[in-house]
């Protein structure tokens, strides 16, 4: 297996993929800090401050942890499957044989939108292949999806 | 028949009505419910009957038309080259009336098969013998090809596997129970009541185990593995050995003392429980629902023919990852299948083919990595089908990877290879044999002129060519 992530078969999601994870991770992060603030300010100013300085804190610490988890995604196009890769604390790598694809999804949430991203999700007849792969820019996963359409006709068989 | 049997699965809630209805009813009130139940009874009778009268079947050489429905009208084509298996179902008043229901499964979507209820029984056995003749190809009025009986669960051992398998919870509540009531009576009420409900629930998972494989019997035939089952309803069905996905061995604690288990496997597009979320439809049937290793390795060579894997245990560090299963944990592999065995108190053995595979997992947790170990999934079709090389070291877990995905890769080249072979048995096949399938399709499962030469006719089961031969109608079995 190949594993050297500077290698250059290896894909990556688009970097805007991170500014949405800092966006989703921010606002919530903030309202939480808002409420817990506002909530625990009625036992006196210094404690509510801590208590929003706290959560802004942990905040902090989960962009850090998005941002490893945002880099560790990777896919790469093999001849005869596709390979991908993910995780931080449990790594997992998923390999799927074009052969055994029954239909790529690709769906955009209301955030993803906003941002232009598309995600792309590979089905077999296993309902444990849990090959996704999100963030990618539209003209990208325009061309996977075709790209694996066109591969998994060629090398459908039967289950 | 047909008409009160149909009913009948919802006149005993009526007269559980009409019983209620009479013995709590204040007199005046009481004829008018009567005469509720009665008109309730006359228009699902009504309902039944219709749907008799509008239900009408007929095989005309290659294909089983069936039509239905009254408003809406339902006519369904069944190719009989595409036919995979034809069940015969029994429930339990259809049978009181010497009547049966026949499924019929067909290759690809589950959701083109058909149902024939009812028919008699005489009828319905004739149908099913006529439409696997015509899908082999041969005269429509050859009797079905001899089976061989592989095993009958014995009637005391279910019920003891069934009783073990739960019943084991009980003694220490039994004799939680017995404590309390010496300790303090009240306590002891209110912990009996949840016993009792408990003990109900208990009763009736028992008894649907029971009613539904009492009598199970396994044969091998040439079409796949017969099953009969039932007590009250019986249900004859056929595993057409080329759609398992995945065969797994299940060793309950209490079961292991008297060396038995249980066979399942995963068979793609049948009829039955549900695992994939309808979407593949993949379902878990019992091939065997208890019984002895010796039977249990019988039927798994039958339904894998294919050299077992060496085992081997994973690395000493995976004791301290994995201390309540590390004593099971073992996997291997060759060329053609995966096994791998798991659990902590129960074992289960998985095996996969390699030509079933679907997907390649390798999934390494915080702990995993802090011993050097990894655990790697092979996926088959369904839900939870898959074997586990649970935590192998990381340079086998690797080399496993690429071994896995390589064999199954050859393993599914070696498929479409065999697959186009039948375009020369086609040569062989007798007239008539395939009308109905489309160019380029996969070519039936039938009897073919025996490419080795020995035999009359050999039996193709739509993937490879089978032991099963036939000379002069006389069935036999040649490994070639």
């Amino acid at each position: 297996m190949v594993d050297t992530p500077t290698d250059p078969r290896w894909l990556s999601p688009s970097s805007r993929l991170w500014k949405m994870r800092c966006l989703e991770a921010g606002v919530v992060g903030s309202l939480v800090a808002l409420i817990a603030g506002a909530v625990v300010a009625q036992k006196g100013a210094a404690p509510g401050l801590s208590a929003a300085g706290g959560t802004l804190v942990v905040t902090a610490l989960a962009l850090w942890f998005l941002r490893r988890r945002f880099r560790s995604w990777s896919y790469q196009e093999r001849e005869e499957d596709l390979v991908v890769r993910r995780g931080v604390a449990f790594r997992r790598l998923s390999v799927v044989p074009y052969g055994r694809m029954q239909f790529v999804d690709v769906t955009a949430g209301p955030v993803e939108r906003l941002f232009k991203l598309q995600t792309v999700k590979l089905h077999t007849a296993a309902a444990a292949t849990d090959a996704r792969i999100p963030g990618l820019e539209p003209g990208e996963a325009a061309r996977l999806r075709e790209q694996l359409a066109s591969l998994g006709e060629a090398k459908a068989a039967g289950l | 028949m047909t008409p009160v049997v149909r009913a009948g699965r919802i006149v005993p809630v009526f007269l559980l009505a009409i019983v209620v209805s009479s013995s709590g009813g204040q007199g005046h009130s009481n004829n008018s419910v009567r005469l509720y139940d009665a008109i309730a009874i006359v228009v699902v009778a009504g309902a039944g009957l219709v749907h008799w009268l509008v239900t009408k079947w007929a095989l005309d050489g290659a294909t089983l038309r069936i039509e239905s429905g009254l408003l809406r009208r339902d006519a369904r084509q069944l190719p009989v080259a595409r036919i995979q298996a034809v069940d015969v179902v029994r429930p339990f008043l259809a049978r009181l009336f010497g009547l049966a229901e026949l499924r019929i499964r067909l290759a690809g979507s589950s959701s083109s098969n058909g149902r024939l209820a009812y028919l008699s029984d005489q009828v319905a056995t004739d149908l099913r013998a006529r439409l696997l003749a015509t899908h082999h190809g041969v005269d429509p009025d050859t009797p079905e090809p001899a089976q061989e009986l592989v095993t009958k669960v014995p009637t005391d051992r279910l019920v003891g596997s069934v009783l073990l398998s739960g019943g084991i919870v009980f003694v220490p509540l039994v004799i939680a129970v017995v404590v309390l009531v010496k300790v303090s009576p009240t306590a002891a009420v209110v912990v009996g009541s949840a016993f009792v409900t408990y003990g109900i629930g208990f009763a009736q998972g028992v008894w649907r185990r029971i009613s539904t494989q009492y009598g199970f019997t396994v044969a091998d035939a040439p079409d796949g593995i017969h099953i009969s089952r039932g007590l009250l309803g019986t249900v004859a069905e056929t595993i057409p050995v080329h759609r398992v996905q995945a065969v797994r061995l299940v060793e309950p604690f209490v079961w292991r003392l008297f060396r038995w288990c249980r066979l399942e496997v995963d068979v793609a597009g049948a009829a039955g429980r549900e695992a994939g979320g309808g979407r593949s439809a993949t379902s878990t049937k019992a091939l065997l629902p208890v019984g002895s290793h010796e039977v249990a390795q019988r039927l798994i060579t039958t339904v894998l023919p294919y050299a077992q894997p060496a085992l081997s245990p994973p690395p000493p560090p995976a004791r301290w990852k994995a201390p309540l299963s590390f004593h099971f944990l073992e996997a291997g592999h060759n060329e053609v299948l995966a096994m791998a065995v798991t659990g902590r108190v129960r074992r289960t053995t998985t095996w996969v083919p390699m030509v079933k595979a679907q997907s390649l997992r390798r999934i390494q947790g915080p702990l995993q990595r802090r011993f050097g170990l990894a655990t790697v999934h092979l996926d088959a079709a369904g839900k939870r089908v898959r074997a586990e090389f649970r935590d192998r070291s990381v340079v086998e877990a690797d080399t496993l990877i690429d071994e896995l995905a390589t064999f199954s890769r050859a393993a599914r080249k070696e498929e479409e290879k065999s697959r186009a072979l039948p375009s020369v048995a086609t040569a062989w096949e007798r007239p008539g044999a395939r009308t109905g399938n489309g160019a380029g399709a996969l070519p039936p499962a039938g009897w073919f002129a025996d490419p080795a030469g020995r035999h009359d006719v050999r039996y193709w089961d739509g993937a490879r060519w089978t032991v099963h031969v036939r000379d002069q109608g006389v069935a036999s079995v040649d490994p070639s």
